[in-house]
C-alpha cells in the first residue's frame, strides 16, 4: 500500500506543467483557488491521476476536494 | 456575498451590450417559415434551430395543434400523476413505442426533463454510472441529483470506457451507461457499434440520449443506435420532441417492463404539469409524418452534405464528419463575436457557443441544418462564412 505522503509526491509531479504561478506545492494548496486550474485543467488532472493508479475518480467525490491534500487522501480511499 | 458568482457572467452580458452583440436570447420577431425569421428586427435564414426536419411550421402540425386546442384547451394544469393524462398523451406514448418498436414509454414535458428525470432516477446511491465526457448539461444535472457514483469515460472513446468498465470488477454488470447518439455541439455521432461492444463484454444497462439524432439517422429515422443496428443493446433511449418533431417535450421508450414503476420514481415527471394537449397533437402529426415521410430525411442529409462540405471547402474546420450540426470552431472569444454579429448582419442566424458549453475552450459558431433549407439558404449561408474570410473576420489560421 502507497502511504499518504507517495500520493502527495506524485500529485506535486503530475501538476508540474499546470503549476504555471510556480507556486511552492504543498498539501494545503488549492487546487482551483491557488494554482488557478480551470475545470477543463482540473478533469485531465484527474485523468493522469486515474491512468497512474489505475483507478476511477468518481465525479460526485470532487465537490470535497478543495486542496492536493484532499485529493491525496481520496485517491488513498479508492486504491485500498 | 451571494451575487458575487455572477459577477463574471454580468461582465459579459456588459461587453455584449456595448458591442451590440445579442447572440444569448436574440428576440425573434416574426416566423416566415420554418427556414426564417426576423429576429433582431433583421430578415436572417435560421440556420441555428435544431428544426431538422422542418416540421415547427408545418400546415398539418399546426392544424393538429389547433384542432387539439380547441377540443381540451390550452394546458392540462396538472401533474400526469393527478389530472394530467389526457388521452392525447396516452396515445402519444403508444405510438412513440410502436416507433421503436418497443412496448414502453414514458413522455415527459421537455426533453431536459426527460434526460434529467430518467439519469436521476435510473441510477441511485450505491449504484455506478459511467457517462460520456461531453454529454449535455441534462444528464450531468441528472447523475448529479442521482446520488450515483458518476464516473467519466472520454468523449466517444470505447477503449476509455472499457478501461473504466474493467476497473469496476463486479459493479460493471449492474453500471449505467450514458451516450448520446449525434452530439449537439459538434455534430459528431457517438460509435455506437464499439460502446455496444464495450456493454456485451462487460455488462451494465445502456442510455442512449437520441435528442438530435431521432430524425435524423437510421433507416426508419430512430436514430443513431438504428443506424448503427445496436437498438438491442440499448436498455434506454431518451429523445426530444422540440428538435426533428418540431414541437417541446421530451420521452424515454424501453423494452423494459420495470419503466412502468419507474414512471411514478420520476420527480420530473411528476412534479411538473403535463405538455399541452396542443402540443402532442402536433407531436403526434410530426411523428406521423417521419414515419411515412423518409424522403424529409434525404433532403436533410442532402443540405447537410451541401453545407459541410462547403464550409470544409473554405478550409474552416468542420468537426471529422457531415452531420445536421455543422460547427465551425474558433480559439478566439472576441473574434467569434464579431463574426456571429457579421453573419447576422449578412442575413444568417447561427448559435454562437461559448465554454463551457462549448466541448473544449474553443468558441463555436454553430449551425444546424434543416429539410426545409432550400439550396439557395444553404449556398447563402456559405456565401456569409466566405465573406467573414473576405473581411479578414475568420479564416483557417485563426480558426481552431
Amino acid at each position: 500500500m502507497t502511504d499518504y505522503q507517495e500520493y502527495l509526491n506524485f500529485l506535486y509531479s503530475a501538476l508540474e506543467s499546470q503549476n504555471k504561478k510556480n507556486l511552492v506545492l504543498s498539501e494545503d494548496t488549492a487546487l482551483v483557488a491557488d494554482i488557478g486550474l480551470s475545470s477543463l485543467e482540473v478533469m485531465e488532472f484527474i485523468e493522469k491521476i486515474e491512468d497512474h493508479f489505475d483507478i476511477s475518480i468518481p465525479l460526485n467525490i470532487l465537490p470535497d476536494v478543495n486542496t492536493i491534500g484532499d485529493l491525496a487522501r481520496k485517491v488513498r480511499e479508492l486504491n485500498l | 456575498m451571494l451575487f458575487d458568482k455572477f459577477q463574471a457572467m454580468a461582465d459579459f452580458q456588459a461587453e455584449l451590450a456595448e458591442r451590440d452583440v445579442t447572440p444569448f436570447g436574440a428576440v425573434t420577431q416574426e416566423i416566415l417559415s420554418a427556414t426564417e425569421g426576423m429576429v433582431q428586427g433583421r430578415k436572417v435564414i435560421l440556420a441555428g434551430t435544431n428544426n431538422y426536419l422542418g416540421l415547427s411550421y408545418d400546415p398539418r402540425c399546426v392544424k393538429a395543434a389547433q384542432d387539439a386546442a380547441a377540443r381540451w384547451g390550452t394546458g392540462t394544469t396538472g401533474s400526469r400523476l393527478a389530472n394530467g393524462s389526457f388521452a392525447e398523451h396516452q396515445a402519444l406514448e403508444s405510438e412513440i413505442a410502436d416507433f421503436y418498436g418497443v412496448d414502453h414509454a414514458i413522455v415527459f414535458s421537455t426533453g431536459y426533463a426527460a434526460t434529467m428525470g430518467m439519469c436521476s432516477t435510473l441510477a441511485g446511491p450505491g449504484d455506478v454510472i459511467l457517462m460520456d465526457a461531453d454529454s449535455h448539461a441534462s444528464i450531468y444535472s441528472g447523475v448529479k441529483l442521482s446520488g450515483a457514483d458518476v464516473i467519466r469515460f472520454k468523449h466517444s472513446d470505447p477503449e476509455d470506457l472499457a478501461k473504466r468498465m474493467r476497473r469496476l470488477g463486479d459493479r460493471a454488470g449492474q453500471a449505467l451507461i450514458i451516450a448520446e447518439g449525434i452530439y449537439s455541439m459538434l455534430g459528431d455521432v457517438a460509435p455506437l457499434q464499439d460502446i455496444a461492444a464495450v456493454k456485451r463484454e462487460y455488462g451494465g444497462y445502456l442510455l442512449l440520449d437520441e435528442a438530435h439524432s431521432m430524425g435524423a439517422l437510421g433507416a426508419s429515422g430512430r436514430g443513431a443506435a438504428q443506424a448503427a443496428g445496436i437498438e438491442a443493446d440499448v436498455d434506454f433511449t431518451v429523445g426530444t420532441f422540440s428538435k426533428s418533431l418540431g414541437a417541446i417535450g421530451g420521452f424515454c421508450v424501453s423494452r423494459h417492463t420495470e419503466l412502468e414503476a419507474i414512471r411514478f420514481c420520476i420527480s420530473a415527471y411528476i412534479f411538473t404539469a403535463s405538455s399541452s394537449p396542443s402540443v402532442i397533437a402536433s407531436t403526434r402529426e410530426a411523428l406521423r409524418i417521419i414515419r411515412q415521410e423518409p424522403e424529409l430525411r434525404d433532403k436533410l442529409w442532402d443540405n447537410a452534405n451541401r453545407l459541410y462540405h462547403g464550409l470544409q471547402s473554405l478550409g474552416l474546420p468542420v468537426g471529422p464528419t457531415a452531420s445536421p450540426v455543422v460547427a465551425v470552431e474558433m480559439e478566439d472569444r472576441s473574434r467569434t463575436i464579431d463574426c456571429w454579429k457579421a453573419l447576422m448582419e449578412a442575413g444568417v442566424y447561427v448559435n454562437l457557443v461559448i465554454p463551457p458549453a462549448s466541448p473544449s475552450t474553443n468558441f463555436l459558431l454553430r449551425n444546424s441544418v434543416s429539410a426545409a433549407h432550400s439550396s439557395e439558404q444553404i449556398d447563402t449561408i456559405i456565401a456569409a462564412y466566405a465573406d467573414l474570410q473576405h473581411a479578414g473576420l475568420i479564416n483557417p489560421t485563426q480558426a481552431a
